[in-house]
């Protein structure tokens, strides 16, 4: 397994303020995430972890400092680091299927069409959507939407997959229903996945380790804790799991003790 | 729901009823003004108020008498292979143009001054230099519906781009789309609801400023019929004229919202 699967050096990113002092939202960030790792990055708004994730994505790019993913660097925007948004951006005038139909076409021009329907069909059964598949986007909930974010996401065969707040703008219930159904597709598929999330029990349960930032200006990595909890992971069981409970108190004090934001 | 349809019907035949009334009276006042019942003589044949026996205009509006004595229809159809010339004209070269200014910010600052200083012209401004530059009625016409169309469908045309989200943009970013990729699969589908309500705008005005133009020009069209008619002392055929040009913009607005609504992908799987 390669433990430099994606590797972080001396990230740095500073916006330009008009008439002011540089505002720096992120500086020495170092990290190495391993190949079929899942980590999910936490802290309060405004930490700068939305704006780690698009500068692994490419979306964004880092002011200084190195990204490489398998020793190759990284630049600008590319499928192998597909990203689910965290308000699902499907294109509204396509349907379920075609959304995901797209990006397959344009990452694989070279499967035939038999082969580009079986693909985007087994993407859309990965997310149980099959009876959703010619429906809009603004024909489904939003909790759907988002599962289709994911499958478009994991069919084009990324390399890594970036998530920003994937279930941020969902309700709870919702939200634990697709928890569950990442850590199932995440059996199967077995990719490197990188969560950026502001939920504490999400970070807990979804995750490998969790990155903890540090609060903004100037944000940086603060702390990396490792869940030593067995897959797959059962969220009512985990309430009383010592593990569980040990992660949990330990990134809540990192956000509530150490790092705690005032006025918020 | 059936009362609804019934109000529907009932209500403008009632409003229209009161017109007709009033109006009655008032040419009765107005000297000159012709009345309803003259004017219906005019339109359908018939003998008039002064005793004289009409033909009617729209009893034969396919009539051709000779180049410059046409039947009603063959003005309208005059008028509207102008409107849809000029139009036409002003699609192909606007919807680039919008599609330009609302994707580079270079381009919006170039082109914008200028778009805001003609716009406000009266296109009837620009009719004596074409008519200068072309020595001929119909290109006159047409350039001029040119530059009445052009204004709003530009302009929409960028207003559309500028709605394309960014979200969709990063996704287009992720997936390593072509420029040209961008354009068809992202901009255009959010871009063209807004480009037909600009057409739809656009040729609403073209067909107000059809009028004013054939009554400049002269020679044919439905424009220059109410002005010839005028001129004959055909007074009754003014308002026929008028009520005409008022049904063929109706039934062009119609039919470009009908138009526009087929793009249109927010109005899918919904209605």
């Amino acid at each position: 397994m390669n433990d430099k699967f994606l590797h972080l050096e001396n990230i740095e990113k500073v916006f330009p303020i008009p008439g002011k002092d540089p505002y720096v939202a992120v500086t020495d960030v170092n990290l190495n995430i391993k190949e079929n790792e899942i980590v999910s990055i936490i802290g309060h708004s405004g930490c700068g972890k939305s704006t780690l994730l698009n500068m692994i994505s490419g979306l964004d790019a880092q002011t200084n400092g190195n990204i490489f993913l398998e020793d190759k660097e990284v630049k600008g925007p590319g499928p192998e680091r597909a990203v689910v948004f965290q308000n699902h951006s499907l294109l509204p005038w396509l349907s379920v299927y075609q959304n995901i139909e797209m990006a397959v076409k344009k990452v694989m021009p070279e499967l035939s069409s038999q082969e580009l329907r079986e693909r985007v069909e087994k993407f859309i059964s990965m997310v149980n959507l099959d009876q959703a598949k010619d429906k809009l986007p603004d024909e489904i909930s939003g909790g759907m939407k988002q599962r289709v974010g994911i499958a478009r996401a994991l069919s084009i065969k990324p390399k890594i997959l970036l998530m920003d707040e994937p279930f941020g703008a969902l309700d709870s219930l919702t939200r634990a229903n697709l928890q569950e159904h990442l850590m199932r597709i995440q059996e199967k598929v077995k990719n490197t996945v990188i969560i950026i999330t502001h939920d504490i029990d999400e970070a807990v349960l979804l995750s490998d380790r969790v990155i903890m930032m540090t609060n903004g200006p100037s944000a940086t990595i603060g702390e990396i804790l490792e869940v030593n909890l067995p897959r797959p992971r059962d969220r009512v069981a985990l309430q009383h799991n010592p593990e569980y409970i040990r992660c949990r108190e330990a990134v809540l004090s990192f956000l509530y003790e150490k790092f705690a934001k005032e006025d918020e | 729901m059936k009362s609804e349809i019934l109000k529907k019907l009932l209500l403008p035949i009632v409003v229209l009823f009161v017109i007709i009334q009033l109006w009655n009276g008032l040419a009765h006042i107005v000297e000159n003004l012709p009345t309803p019942a003259d004017t219906y003589v005019a339109a359908f044949g018939g003998v008039n108020s002064d005793g004289d026996e009409l033909e009617g205009v729209l009893t034969d509006p396919f009539y051709v008498n000779n180049e410059d004595d046409k039947g009603l229809f063959w003005q309208v159809a005059e008028s509207l292979k102008r409107v849809f010339g000029g139009f036409a004209l002003a699609i192909l070269i606007g919807v680039p143009f919008g599609l330009l200014i609302g994707m580079s910010k270079n381009a919006q600052y170039a082109f914008d001054p200028i778009i805001q200083i003609l716009k406000p012209v009266s296109p009837l401004a620009w009719l004596p230099l074409f008519l200068l530059i072309f020595q001929d009625i119909n290109f006159t016409a047409i350039a001029t519906i040119f530059v009445t169309s052009i204004w709003p469908i530009i302009i929409n045309t960028a207003l559309g781009v500028k709605n394309v989200s960014e979200d969709y943009m990063n996704v287009a970013k992720v997936l390593r789309f072509t420029p040209m990729e961008q354009v068809f699969k992202i901009i255009l589908p959010v871009a063209v609801p807004y480009m037909f309500t600009g057409m739809r705008l656009s040729l609403g005005i073209a067909w107000i400023v059809i009028v004013a133009a054939e009554m400049l020009t002269g020679g044919i069209g439905i424009g220059f019929w109410i002005w010839d008619e005028y001129n004959n002392l055909n007074y009754p055929n003014i308002i026929i004229g008028i009520i005409i040009v008022g049904v063929v913009g109706w039934i062009l607005d119609m039919m470009m919202n009908q138009i526009s609504n087929y793009f249109d992908y927010t109005n899918k799987g919904r209605a």
